[in-house]
């Protein structure tokens, strides 16, 4: 392992580490914007440079491997100098429009500009003008003018989706980035270019002038779209309720996780975010009678939940979990499952479609925590289950979040097992086709308004955490299972998703060790 | 002088005759500057609203949005002023403007007078120089709270003070809303 000086501090890095990556181990921030680190080296942009002793010239960082007994220096006047000089080549015909700019804010090219640059323009040519304002697939829009010419984008269309859509093209100040000829950028994770784009030239359209970057409130959290898990960020603007027509999350950014997701998320995850803030959402718990909808108290529907649960025989009662329910919410559902000892409890519903699936992220199982349903021993035969139903065995039918009318199940045997129950009680976020059928109906609060976590394909547990309050009376499932518990008179309920996990640990045995503080920020992996 | 104070009919009439001081010394001002003699003044009171002192050039007033030559808005929804005001008063919101140059514009941009403060900050921010606050007018009032907040439109309507400072533009009757 070579041993390095950088600034007058000694490090020790894994040999074949650049001399940023060597900087960054040591909290020294070398500026560039075409290096990344999960893409291949281009070289482009050349702020990185660093002084080398003994090398005449500056040298750019990213690709100067470290070696034994180097002696860099970051900051001398000679590279500050060097920065100042690239930074005001690559503005020349930057068209500075940061007021409409989506990226100002969390641009690179104004950070080490008010870091570095802080020069006066000496250009008194006219700007090359360039395409503004191009959409360049389903999710993103290109502002050539804005563009560095950095090439991570095309990287990352060439080597991690291997679908090459982007080049640049033309030569000299003309150059510019561009799709090829009758191509579009729509593979499964084009926003991904936005993230890496490290200025305003690649902005996402769906994002588009909703809110300022620094209106958001970002939380740590996990995707729910599928069953890889992978780590975001949940932005959130709450200080401009007027903004994005109230919408309160208002987007989705990946979070590092070298062992779940590296750098990227797919699409599909990244706008999954919609349902949270939708028209479906449901606020208040309500019963239906013959056709007609009485609000309810949140202590009403508990009371008549939990008196159909001591009302019908354990072997009358038919629970369908849900594996979009995080780990607490499935711990708590066994333990009333347990308390009552029902034992007809399924989780598997098939879809209506079967998910695609890829060799980067994308999971077939467009579920967030199957399999920590699976782990929590809540696998039953669902279709059984429906066959109960509908031969009238099972007469009060609790359905967590599925719409089994949106399954691959035919509508008509759907139809016959929840128009044959008594007492259908439906919990969760979104109303659907299902939860029009049922007669309580429990709001139940989104992934982003609550505590709690998931355990994903490979049985790592990750924590999602909560982003914004929940919406009208809605409550976690925890908090829902955990008073019905109580009314079945187990005693005190956990308070919070984080108790909740604790007895789950101290009761799993795939679980045990595992607390929120062990998880962290990258998760644990249960015992297999 | 102190023992003095203390009698009633005494400061009355010292008062009295500060008074009618005053009085005398600008009717014979007035009377000599009716009759030509230009250098004399008297004390004066301005027929407000018909007549206003000059105001400072300085001076913040209620706010405008600066027009375009074809009248849409130079505003480019970029939010700063938004950002900026310590009061929380604008309210502005973006849409898409079909002239890529362009990009963006205000689809909403409400100023709720009721709870600025008038310290120009948003003035201070505007990188287009498409807010200002030079109309002159200080009169603004309503019987309610939405009533004190100004659209764009009531907003692109009004025209800079005059040379003097005085409002140019009749003084907008907002419409009652709610932010
Ligand atoms: S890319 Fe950065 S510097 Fe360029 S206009 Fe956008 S925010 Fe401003
Ligand atoms: S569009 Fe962005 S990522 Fe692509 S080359 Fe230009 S600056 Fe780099
Ligand atoms: S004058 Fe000050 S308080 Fe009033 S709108 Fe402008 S920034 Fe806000
Ligand atoms: S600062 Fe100027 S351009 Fe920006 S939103 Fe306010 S008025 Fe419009």
């Amino acid at each position: 392992m070579p041993k390095l000086t950088i600034n007058g501090r000694e490090v020790e890095v894994p040999a074949g580490t650049n001399l940023i990556e060597a900087a960054r181990a040591l909290g020294v921030e070398v500026p560039h914007y075409c290096y990344h680190p999960g893409l291949s080296i281009a070289g482009q942009c050349r702020l990185c440079m660093v002084d080398i002793e003994k090398t005449p010239r500056p040298t750019i960082a990213c690709n100067t491997l470290a070696a034994d007994g180097m002696v860099v220096l970051t900051e001398t006047e000679r590279v500050k100098e060097t920065r100042r000089s690239i930074m005001e080549f690559h503005l020349i015909n930057h068209p500075l429009d940061c007021p409409v700019c989506d990226q100002a804010g969390e641009c690179w090219l104004q950070i080490y500009y008010m870091r570095h640059g802080l020069y006066d323009p000496r250009m008194t040519d006219e700007k090359v003008h360039k395409p503004k304002a191009v959409p360049l697939g389903p999710h993103v829009i290109l502002d050539a003018e804005r563009c560095i010419l950095c090439s991570r984008c095309v990287r990352f269309c060439d080597e991690v989706t291997g679908t090459g859509e982007l080049g640049i093209f033309h030569r000299g100040d003309q150059s510019e980035i561009g799709l090829f000829p009758g191509q579009e950028l729509a593979n499964k994770y084009s926003a991904n270019v936005v993230d890496i784009c490290p200025v305003g030239a690649l902005t996402e359209r769906d994002f588009r002038f909703a809110v300022r970057v620094w209106y958001l409130d970002v939380t740590k959290s996990v995707c729910p779209g599928c069953a890889r898990g992978c780590n975001v960020e949940v932005h959130v603007n709450r200080r401009r309720p007027h903004h994005n027509e109230g919408r309160r999350v208002a987007r989705l950014k990946p979070r590092f996780n070298a062992d779940v997701n590296k750098w990227w998320i797919c699409d599909a995850g990244r706008y999954g975010f919609k349902a949270v803030d939708d028209k479906t959402r449901l606020r208040e718990p309500f019963r239906r009678e013959a056709g007609t909808v009485t609000d309810a108290s949140w202590d009403e529907a508990i009371a008549a939940v939990a008196g159909a649960l001591e009302r019908y025989a354990p072997d009358e009662v038919g629970v369908l979990a849900s594996p979009r329910m995080a780990n607490e919410d499935l711990f708590a559902l066994r333990r009333v499952l347990e308390r009552r000892g029902i034992r007809r409890v399924a989780f598997r519903v098939p879809p209506a479609v079967d998910g695609d699936q890829d060799e980067i992220l994308i999971r077939a199982d467009k579920n967030p925590n199957a399999r920590g349903a699976e782990l929590l021993g809540l696998d039953g035969d669902a279709a059984a289950l429906l066959a109960a139903a509908r031969a009238r065995q099972v007469k009060c039918l609790w359905i967590f979040d599925h719409d089994l009318l949106a399954s691959a199940w035919p509508e008509a045997l759907v139809l016959g097992a929840l128009g044959a129950v008594e007492t259908l009680v439906w919990v969760g976020a979104n109303a659907n086709a299902t939860s029009e059928r049922a007669h309580w109906v429990l709001p139940a609060a989104a992934w982003v308004e609550r505590e709690g976590t998931y355990t994903n394909f490979e049985g790592r547990v990750q924590r999602l955490r909560q982003a914004v309050e929940p919406l009208g009376q809605a409550l976690p499932e925890w908090e829902i299972l955990g008073r019905v518990l109580e009314a079945l008179g187990a005693g005190a309920r956990p308070p919070r998703a984080e108790r909740w996990f604790r007895e789950l640990a101290a009761a799993t045995p795939a679980f045990a060790g595992l607390s929120y503080q062990a998880i962290g920020d990258g998760g644990q992996m249960v015992r297999a | 002088m102190r023992a003095l104070q203390r009698f009633y009919l005494v400061e009355v009439l010292s008062g009295v005759a500060l008074t009618a001081a005053h009085f005398f010394r600008n009717m014979g001002r007035h009377a000599a500057h009716a009759l030509g003699k230009k250098d004399a003044r008297g004390a004066v009171t301005i027929q407000y609203p018909d007549e206003r002192r000059p105001y400072s050039p300085r001076l913040r007033t209620l706010h405008r949005l600066v027009r375009r030559e074809d009248g849409s808005p130079r505003c480019v929804a970029c939010m700063m002023c938004e950002t900026v005001c310590p009061a929380h008063c604008i309210y502005i919101v973006a849409a898409e403007h079909p002239n890529p140059e362009i990009e963006k514009v205000p689809a909403r941009f409400d100023i709720d007078v009721g709870k600025c403060v008038f310290c120009g900050y948003c003035v201070e921010a505007c990188p287009e120089d498409a807010i200002r606050m030079d109309t002159g007018i200080l009169e603004f009032s309503s019987y309610t709270r939405g009533g004190m907040i100004y659209t764009k439109e009531a907003l692109l309507a009004l025209e800079p003070a005059g040379p003097d400072g005085h409002p140019r533009s009749p003084i907008p009757i907002p419409a009652d809303r709610t932010p």
